[in-house]
């Protein structure tokens, strides 16, 4: 029953992979002829070029201030949307809105909340006592504002948890709630890990689609300032189609590849202590 | 509700304490909501008030939030530049391949990858998710060179085929709620002497409401704000889709912002229309009534 994605595997996912892979191998403008080169691209890549070190850094560090703060805010709010409250479809409605608003037209307003002249997020800021900021417009704050966006678009983290809370029993809240346990007892003795098989889905996705962000550097940064937010992806994507090394950018590819697959491992491998499957054979 | 006891049991202290609480709680939750959903409109409502204004009134800053003039005309004039009509059918052939392609498989696999136990099972589900993990720039060209020696460049068979084949995101989503569903329910079928299909069908798929709903809902989005997709694939304006339709306000009519804002208020109409329907069945899948008591 397995067969449609092994088939789709195959079909659709080992060629082009292994194609990249070579190609990793080789000097290629993908309008000339590819030329073999041997690992000259990885030599390059470790030896002769800091803005690939620059980029890892800045791509792990978005990493790791993103991917936790989206998965524990889509959690809270998931849990909000799940109470018992009076126009609830609208609230949930209005809580997925922000990942469904067109990219271009969040791409503009996120400009203008960022503006250090003009920019709501310093009108609030000096309205309660603090310093303006230059927000993704300095080298030291670009990456946290960046992270701070990202949370706006935590809605499909956050269906996702919506749609896990409704696989929790409402029996075992019951007896909880005879047992005298509170609400906070409550969410975290039954809630918690009901839907820690669901964290771990969103944990992993979130490593492996964060750490290949692109779209923010792209239309907003520009991978600015002084490389500040020059993502590897993006990174990549510069190489591949601005400056026609298609080979080059298959090496830093499958270089990302190698790190996402190990934190992947990682988390896999940990998983048997803290998530926890109803389904699972005893 | 609240009130209610609280009034009733109000001498009795304790009682009244615990309703005062819950009053407490329910104004924080709605506090929060409240401050939450006017965060998460303004994108928003940012779009539709940029959807009424002249383009040059979109970008002053700081920004004003009133069109002077409200310009109606801005949508008349999108939705008659770009032939929207058309793009929302092929649109709409394509969503409709995708999300019964992807509905399908990816459940199905998923359920093999969860519930049923063979040889390599775990070893095969990890390379589906490695397909995850290499960006998309670089086996885009030879995904490309493949569907163009297929003779397939310029249909919707590139952009719908693939779902048929259990996309790896939707499986390993399926997978993770498939396997919170407790076994004894598959083994009393089979015990009754049921198929694996029939579990799936009979029992894993009518549990999985929910999680079936977001792979609905998200295979649906990807498909209406691909752009990447059919900007490669499609070459004849024939059969363009919508997210084409919105990215030729920037190109040829060289960023008629006011326009685009006009075409993507409509376009996200049908989205909050289907998401708000959706939404209704995310209630409680499972009840464990009779087992394990």
């Amino acid at each position: 029953m397995a067969l449609p994605a092994i088939l789709g595997f195959l079909l659709w996912n080992l060629l082009p992979m292994l194609a990249s892979l070579v190609i990793s191998f080789t000097e290629w403008s993908v309008v000339s002829r590819p030329k073999f080169v041997g690992i000259a691209n990885f030599s390059r890549m470790f030896n002769h070029d800091p803005l690939i070190w620059k980029s890892l850094y800045v791509t792990a560090y978005y990493t790791f201030l993103s991917v936790p703060l989206v998965i524990i805010s889509a959690f809270l709010v998931a849990t909000l949307l799940n109470q018992n409250v009076r126009g609830l479809p609208v609230f949930r409605t209005i809580f997925y809105l922000p990942s469904v608003v067109p990219a271009v037209a969040n791409a503009v307003l996120w400009l203008w909340l960022f503006n250090p002249d003009f920019g709501l997020l310093n009108t609030i800021l000096t309205n309660i006592g603090f310093q303006k900021s230059l927000w993704i417009y300095d080298e030291k704050t670009v990456i946290p504002s960046l992270a701070l966006m990202s949370v706006w678009g935590m809605g499909n983290t956050m269906i996702i948890f919506l749609a896990g809370l409704q696989g929790v029993p409402r029996q075992l809240y019951e007896a909880a709630e005879i047992d005298g346990a509170n609400f906070i007892q409550r969410w975290l003795y039954i809630t918690l890990p009901m839907v820690s098989s669901v964290i771990f889905f969103n944990l992993v996705m979130g490593l492996i689609g964060t750490f290949q962000v692109f779209s923010q550097a792209y239309v907003m940064t520009e991978g600015g300032p002084n490389n500040a937010s020059l993502f590897m992806v993006y990174y990549l994507f510069r190489n591949a189609f601005q400056y026609g090394r298609m080979g080059y950018a298959c090496a830093i590819a499958w270089t990302l590849f190698v790190i996402v697959l190990v934190f992947t491992i990682i988390v896999f491998k940990t998983s048997p202590a803290w998530v926890y499957y109803e389904g699972e054979r005893r | 509700m609240a009130v209610d006891k609280g009034i009733r049991y109000g001498s009795e202290g304790i009682l009244h304490r615990v309703s005062v609480r819950k009053v407490i709680w329910r104004t924080f939750i709605y506090a929060v909501l409240i401050i939450g959903s006017a965060v998460a409109l303004f994108p928003f409502v940012w779009l539709v008030r940029s959807s009424f204004m002249q383009m040059r009134q979109i970008f002053i800053l700081p920004p004003e939030w009133i069109p002077r003039p409200f310009v109606w005309q801005n949508y008349i004039e999108a939705m008659t530049v770009v032939p929207f009509g058309l793009y929302f059918q092929n649109t709409i052939k394509i969503v409709v391949g995708v999300m019964c392609g992807t509905l399908l498989s990816s459940s199905l696999s998923a359920f093999s990858f969860s519930r049923l136990r063979w040889r390599g099972r775990d070893m095969i589900f990890g390379m589906l998710l490695t397909t995850m993990m290499l960006p998309y720039a670089v086996t885009l060209v030879p995904t490309f060179i493949l569907w163009s020696r297929l003779n397939l460049v310029n249909t919707f068979v590139p952009l719908t085929l693939p779902a048929w084949f259990g996309p790896p995101f939707y499986i390993f989503l399926l997978r993770q709620f498939f396997m919170s569903i407790p076994y004894e329910l598959d083994e009393a079928a089979y015990v009754d002497g049921a198929s694996p299909l029939y579990v799936y069908w009979r029992i894993i798929l009518p549990l999985s409401k929910p999680p079936l709903i977001v792979v609905g809902i998200f295979s649906f989005l990807g498909v209406w704000n691909d752009l990447l997709g059919p900007v490669i694939y499609l070459t004849n304006p024939d059969k363009f889709t919508v997210a084409v339709g919105l990215a030729q306000f920037r190109g040829m009519y060289s960023a008629q912002w006011h326009l685009l804002m006009a075409a993507s208020t409509v376009v996200l109409l049908p989205v909050i229309v289907l998401f708000f329907i959706a939404q209704k069945y995310f209630i409680e899948g499972i009840t464990l009534t009779g087992m394990k008591a």
